[in-house]
């Protein structure tokens, strides 16, 4: 049995949207029948990019770029909310929206917790991402927006061949919540309810990070050992760059932690920090022993 | 159902065109072949790193089938309602407002033919000047040194010369501390990918957003080389007021200064490492000339002030220790400086006083070694293994009117020529006009200072009275947009013609517009990414590519309405002026791609016939190839620059020699306040810096505007808001909040130049003080009267803020890249 699945590494991507491009490329004006309708030139993105800016500017301000396709769901609300098998999951598991019988059936759109169905006014249909099913019947090995990606982002392949890349690295792999799709890229991780195909490595989260000088001479505090502690645990240890730079990733959202800052010549300082989001330390002083 | 695969070439890389039924259905970046030649492989310890095996197009490349069908194409030729060439009263007034009537191609040939004529009696050749734009579509015999200099040469015509804009600050600046006139200024990239990945610890990007501006042609190739980068675990540091796409995922550090000032930046780096001992001494008095009076300016010898990271940081806005820091790292790292696209260009070359910071890059690298391994010049884009022996000409050298290839090759008759940015100038004033140099000065690095006048005395000049307008548009790349829009307007301008496949820009002034086809309508030939060699100012520019790829372009289609391709355009032209027989050589198209073809090494590959059916081919990478990495020899040898000395010139002899006492341009390099910058009496009115570099998401304005609905709807493209795609306008949110600007709320970026309309985005990624939109929008459209100050553009084109004020007294390039600002929010009229 084959079950198409995909991986976007959310470190490699580099915002780019040609994913986005190459979707519009194949759809627009181009009917594919009885897979698909054209898509309209705007307001509708089969695959779209969700973003956030890591504010600390002392340092830089990193942009994640998350790609967002169809899930396509094991177990999808749009076919709960369709009537009259407007929508239908093939054997290869990709989720299809029939654009026959699917005329006037608006509630499609709205059944979709990540958000990916888009209504069609001229058409009065809903439609969303195919997984480039047309092509893959033809023989194509991926869709349109894999095969235009620059950074090597997403691999797409076979779930049900555990000697495929994908299935190698599925187990390392999380799903993406409804909130972070339609909410804030930052909030927990999803319990993958719905049992989705497509797959995140590198998800942001939450990032501690600050400037650490030294008090008595103004200069970048390279070399301090920066710890952080939740409870008697080390959550996790890093060592300031040249600049005095630390930024230190995957944190837990609600998470309390305490930064220790240590260096030789100076006095250790210690900060507390709840993670609701990106913490920016800022600029911080030790002073010397 | 009849569907076949075209190949072809753009500007962001090497496609596949699928075409059904006659209407073209998808494009697709180019997936090399497994019996195509090898990709090349570099090994780092026990890791071989070799490239994905395909062209890595960018997507405004990938969009290029939806601005064919584009809705607005000009598919007829067109002539503005109220022109009457047989009336003395043009009603120039009315450019830029006007209707256009459909033509038939007799008509507009006739009239052009008479027009031509009665301009070359009346006036002389010299009346009559063409401008070419920096960029067209892809095909060497469409492209403007080809079949548009042909046809025009053998009638002679006033040459609008390009300045070297890409260039500037390198060529007026740089070409006088290391050679390389005939790169404009900028190093040589050979085997650079190699070293860096071998030898380099660092890499620092000054100016620089090659995940941006791609090594210009070279698609999102070196996409692949930052991934390594990264991997390998260089540092990577950016030095840009906004926090740049290269940087926002790929930097350990921004570095933020305020614009103008990264001269100031790079004299307290070098303050760093004189005052502690760390650069390299012994090549310096080796290989290098006139280190003591840099060591003089720098240490506050010469003018009383050290310029100390305190000091730069006043200026810069940079911290002190933050500049040490760098320094430091700098010192003890093996570092490639990469100060902008191609290891040079980069928007603080194109501002003003843009050679000092240029010449201060050759200045930093020199102190610490250049050509050691590892420390080199290098922006990640360029220098990929590649066998540059193998010869095919680039759009430069490899068209109509190069000898080899065309029997005849007809040289311009006409002395006359005007700089380029001095066009408004001579058609708005009767002043006479001087600059220095030819535009871009590869002849030499003594062809810049020679000065040029307009116009010439009768036979040799004339006023200027008739335009011929080809490829992208002006409207929205050159200062000072409103001016002009003036200028087209002027009544000293009898007869505008364009010839472009869009109904925008400059189109919307033109008195006839020809309706031209683009690259997926007509067969050519090119090889992606190749300028051209010495003409062409960036020999091997294809290295910048992962595979050298020679593509026969197909035509996919029929050129849609009555539009032609470039080359037919000018045949017709040419037929109607009775030079058809001169222009063509009795040759068609065909005919003339097989004679470019001849005079490259394909000829010794496989037949002509052959690659056409083919469609592409991959030059091979000689296997165990050896590094002959830049500066190499140098390193080897300390001499053999072209400058004077053979050496690297921290004091300039070449500019001794024609102007010792030049306070722009001094023999040694200066930080020098700029004229639009935060420290120039502008900034007390116009307190903010918009900088505009090169946008992302298109090519220039060709992928933009209407013609292009897919990349509007890219968010850091265009904005949708209440109807109309805004252009972004990225604020601090510190300046925001003072103004009571938020986020997507439309704002008026204005000066006394003018005023644009745009979108904000308030965001972090952008400095205070700063404020950052690309240049390049295809859309101008004024709310009042075109070419006024007062009439705000809601389409984007912030052009109209910069000014076409000289980048100083001697230096006769262009300074875009800054303007003095001030923001609104703007709750006008939509």
């Amino acid at each position: 049995m084959t079950h198409y699945g995909m991986i976007i590494d959310v470190g490699r991507c580099v915002g780019c949207y040609n994913c986005f491009i190459a979707c519009k490329d194949e759809f627009w004006d181009n009917d594919y029948p009885p897979y698909s309708r054209a898509q309209p030139d705007r307001g509708q993105y089969w695959i779209r990019l969700k973003e956030k800016e890591r504010n600390f500017p002392q340092i830089v301000v990193r942009t994640d770029f998350v790609p967002i396709p169809c899930m396509h769901c094991r177990d999808p609300p749009c076919l709960k909310a369709a009537r009259d098998g407007a929508v239908y999951v093939r054997e290869d598991g990709i989720v299809m929206i029939d654009p026959e019988k699917s005329k006037g059936q608006r509630q499609i759109v709205d059944a979709c917790p990540y958000g990916v169905i888009y209504w069609n006014e001229e058409l009065q249909i809903p439609q969303k991402c195919t997984f480039c099913a047309h092509l893959l019947d033809q023989g194509w090995r991926r869709p349109r927006c894999v095969e235009a990606c620059p950074a090597d982002a997403m691999i797409f392949g076979d779930l049900d061949d555990p000697d495929s890349e994908l299935s190698k690295l599925w187990r390392s792999a999380e799903a993406l919540s409804p909130e972070q799709a339609k909410g804030d890229l930052l909030a927990p991780p999803g319990s993958d309810e719905h049992g989705v195909s497509v797959k995140y490595l590198r998800l942001p989260k939450p990032i501690v990070g600050g400037s650490v000088i030294f008090g008595d001479t103004g200069e970048c505090a390279e070399g301090v050992r920066v710890t952080v502690r939740e409870g008697d645990g080390v959550a996790a240890e890093t060592v300031t760059n040249a600049f005095g730079d630390f930024m230190v990733e995957g944190l837990r959202m609600g998470g309390k932690y305490v930064v220790r800052l240590e260096h030789p010549d100076y006095q250790p300082k210690e900060l507390e920090v709840t993670v609701n989001g990106d913490v920016n330390l800022g600029e911080v002083r030790l002073d010397r022993r | 159902m009849v569907e076949r695969e075209c190949y072809n070439l753009d500007h962001g890389g090497v496609v596949v065109v699928t075409v059904r039924d006659g209407k073209i259905v998808r494009v697709r970046p180019l997936y090399l072949r497994d019996d195509d030649a090898p990709s090349w492989k570099i090994k780092v310890g026990d890791r071989v790193f070799t490239p994905p095996r395909r062209s890595n197009v960018t997507q405004f490349t990938l969009s290029i089938r939806r601005r064919v069908y584009a809705s607005n194409r000009v598919l007829y030729p067109m002539l503005r309602e109220d022109f009457d060439p047989d009336r003395k009263d043009r009603r120039t007034e009315n450019r830029g407002k006007s209707k256009y009537v459909r033509i038939s191609w007799k008509e507009a040939t006739e009239i052009f033919a008479k027009e031509v004529r009665r301009i070359r009696e009346q006036y002389g050749p010299a009346a009559i000047a063409v401008m070419m734009s920096s960029h067209q579509m892809w095909g060497y015999l469409n492209a403007s040194y080809s079949a548009m200099t042909r046809f025009w040469s053998i009638l002679g015509y006033t040459e609008v010369l390009n300045n070297s804009d890409s260039w500037e600050g390198w060529s007026w600046g740089a070409t006088h501390v290391w050679g390389f006139y005939w790169r404009l200024g900028l190093p040589d990239q050979y085997d650079l990918l190699d070293d860096a990945l071998k030898n380099s610890e660092m890499i620092v990007l000054w100016s620089a957003d090659p995940d941006a501006t791609n090594s210009t042609y070279a698609g999102y190739d070196s996409v692949t080389v930052r991934r390594w980068l990264k991997e390998l675990g260089k540092e990577i540091v950016v030095i840009d007021p906004f926090c740049n796409y290269t940087a926002t995922r790929f930097a350990d550090k921004w570095i933020a200064p305020r614009p103008g000032t990264d001269a100031a930046l790079a004299a307290a780096i070098a303050y760093v490492w004189i005052s502690e001992g760390t650069y390299d001494k012994e090549y310096v008095e080796t290989h290098t000339v006139g280190f003591e009076k840099w060591a003089d300016y720098v240490m506050g010898r010469e003018d009383g002030v050290p310029k100390t990271p305190e000091w730069a940081e006043r200026i810069t806005g940079v911290p002190a220790r933050e500049i040490r820091a760098l320094a430091r790292e700098w010192a003890r790292k093996r570092t490639m400086l990469g100060p902008g696209n191609r290891a040079g260009m980069g928007g603080a070359c194109r501002a003003p006083y843009g050679h000092e910071w240029a010449r201060m890059m050759v200045y930093l690298q020199a102190m610490q070694g250049l050509g050691k391994p590892g420390v080199n010049f290098w922006s990640t884009n360029t220098a990929m293994p590649s066998w540059e022996e193998f010869n095919f000409p680039g759009y430069v050298n490899g068209g109509m009117n190069v000898p080899g290839i065309a029997k005849q090759v007809y040289v311009n008759p006409v002395k006359q020529k005007l700089l380029r940015t001095l066009v408004p100038d001579a058609l708005l004033t009767n002043k006479r006009l001087s600059w220095r140099g030819f535009g871009f000065n590869l002849g030499s690095t003594e062809q810049q200072f020679q000065l040029n006048v307009y116009p010439l005395p009768k036979p040799d000049g004339a006023p200027i009275r008739m335009l011929y307008r080809f490829g992208s548009a002006y409207l929205c790349t050159m200062p000072e947009g409103n001016k002009w829009v003036r200028a087209y307007r002027s009544p000293k301008l009898e007869f505008f013609v364009v010839h472009t496949p869009w109904f925008e820009g400059e189109a919307k002034f033109a008195d006839l517009i020809l309706p031209a086809a683009t690259n997926l309508e007509r067969e050519d030939i090119a090889e992606w990414n190749n300028g051209g060699g010495a003409s062409g100012a960036i020999p091997h520019g294809s290295n910048s590519n992962a595979h050298r790829i020679i593509v026969y372009m197909q035509k996919c289609i029929e050129p849609l309405g009555e539009s032609k391709s470039d080359f037919h355009i000018f045949l017709e032209l040419a037929r109607a002026l009775g030079i058809e027989q001169e222009y063509s050589e009795g040759e068609d198209v065909e005919g003339w791609l097989r004679r470019i073809y001849e005079s490259s090494d394909m000829k010794d590959v496989m037949p002509f016939e052959e690659f056409k059916r083919r469609g592409y081919y991959v030059v091979p990478v000689p296997e165990n190839d050896v590094s002959h990495r830049s500066f190499a020899t140098f390193y080897e040898l300390g001499r053999g620059l072209a400058t004077p000395t053979g050496k690297i010139e921290f004091e300039s002899r070449s500019l001794a020699k024609f102007d010792p006492n030049d306070p722009e341009r001094p023999l040694v390099a200066h930080y020098i306040p700029s004229w639009e910058g935060p420290e120039s009496p502008r900034a007390q009115k116009y307190p903010l810096v918009l900088i505009s570099p090169h946008v992302r998401f298109s090519f220039h304005s060709q992928h933009d505007g209407e013609k292009n609905p897919w990349i509007e709807e890219i968010p850091h493209h265009r904005i949708y808001k209440d109807g109309r795609y805004w252009w972004p306008l990225w604020i601090n949110p510190a300046d925001a909040a003072k103004r009571g600007i938020r986020d997507g709320d439309l704002v008026k970026v204005y000066n006394d130049r003018g005023a644009v309309v745009c979108i904000a985005r308030v965001s972090e990624r952008v400095r205070p003080g700063v404020v950052h939109a690309y240049q390049a929008s295809a859309i101008y459209e004024p709310v009042g009267e075109p070419g006024d100050p007062s009439s705000p553009d809601l389409g984007g084109c912030v052009n109209i803020l910069s000014s076409l004020r000289f980048m100083s007294k001697n230096a006769h390039g262009f300074a875009p890249a800054h303007a003095l600002v001030e923001i609104e929010r703007w709750e006008g009229s939509r």
